[in-house]
């Protein structure tokens, strides 16, 4: 688990993660990755979204190991904020804009899993709607359209709102995504608030189920 | 050297702060307006203008969704 300057919702990743295993903090100036099995990017306002979303974090020293750690396999979780740093980054296809409202929005979203390949998703099965909270001003996926065939081909969609109106005005409805792999999802909503029945749902439990299983 | 560089949405993708300036326009009076899109400028003093394009490339915009012109 992975912290930014900007990061908050760092301490609720770290309790999700600890729910499935142990959870290790990491720090965006470090280059250690102190020997993780996957590597979650919280959300947040990493380096006070300056410029463009994500766009400083992406430069961070950590980033250059999650990137290693991704291209060799390595099961990496970005949300929100850590979805728009992993698109800046290249890990994963695509950019995130302002929403179409151009408001800040938050409300409990519903998610179609459209892909259960996924390491991040492979305690879903396809079709499985998943209810989990989605915060943020700038959600809009947006790919261009000849990528986005590439995408759906692959499989790479991993994740759509079927809440209606969508959030944000994402293309084609789409909250999460994949690198060709697999092994690297990016979504707007978090599954990080969404991992006790207590607190409105644990459906975003299954992310992290998932990720555990593979080293089951 | 004083650089300048404009940065725009590109062609084709929503602009919803254009979009709503395009609207708010007209309720102050101002009729005739339309294809409103809004951008941002960049000023820096560059000692090698040449670098500015791989600037723009790795940092100053995002090649997916912006266009950017070095005035």
């Amino acid at each position: 688990m992975v912290t930014f300057p900007g990061s908050c919702d760092d301490a609720d990743a770290r309790a999700a993660c600890s729910l499935v295993g142990e959870a290790v903090q990491l720090w965006h100036a470090d280059r250690d990755l102190k020997g993780v099995d996957a590597v979650v990017i919280p959300g947040g306002f990493s380096y006070g979204d300056h410029l463009r979303v994500g766009a400083i974090a992406r430069f961070a020293p950590m980033m250059a190991e999650v990137g290693a750690f991704a291209d060799a396999g390595g099961p990496v979780l970005g949300v929100c904020n850590g979805f728009q740093v992993l698109c800046e980054a290249g890990l994963l296809p695509g950019a995130l804009l302002p929403n179409t409202s151009l408001r800040f929005t938050m409300r409990q979203t519903m998610v179609e899993v459209q892909r259960s390949g996924s390491a991040w998703l492979s305690a879903c099965v396809q079709g499985e709607l998943l209810s989990i909270p989605a915060k943020h001003t700038t959600g809009r996926y947006y790919v261009s359209q000849p990528v986005l065939d590439e995408m759906e081909e692959r499989g790479q969609v991993a994740l759509r709102y079927v809440s209606d109106p969508i959030p944000n005005g994402s293309l084609d409805g789409i909250a999460g995504v994949t690198n060709a792999a697999g092994n690297v999802l990016g979504l707007m909503p978090h599954p990080e608030h969404a991992v006790d029945e207590l607190t409105g749902g644990a459906d975003g439990l299954k992310l992290f189920d998932s990720a555990a299983l593979v080293f089951a | 050297m004083r650089a300048r560089v404009l940065i725009r949405p590109k062609a084709g993708i929503l602009d919803p702060q254009g979009q709503t300036v395009e609207r708010a326009l007209p309720a102050l009076g101002f009729d005739g307006v339309s294809n409103v899109h809004v951008g941002r400028l960049v000023e820096l003093d560059v000692e090698d203008p040449s670098r500015l394009p791989a600037m723009c490339e790795q940092l100053l915009t995002n090649p997916l969704i912006e266009d950017y012109e070095i005035l």
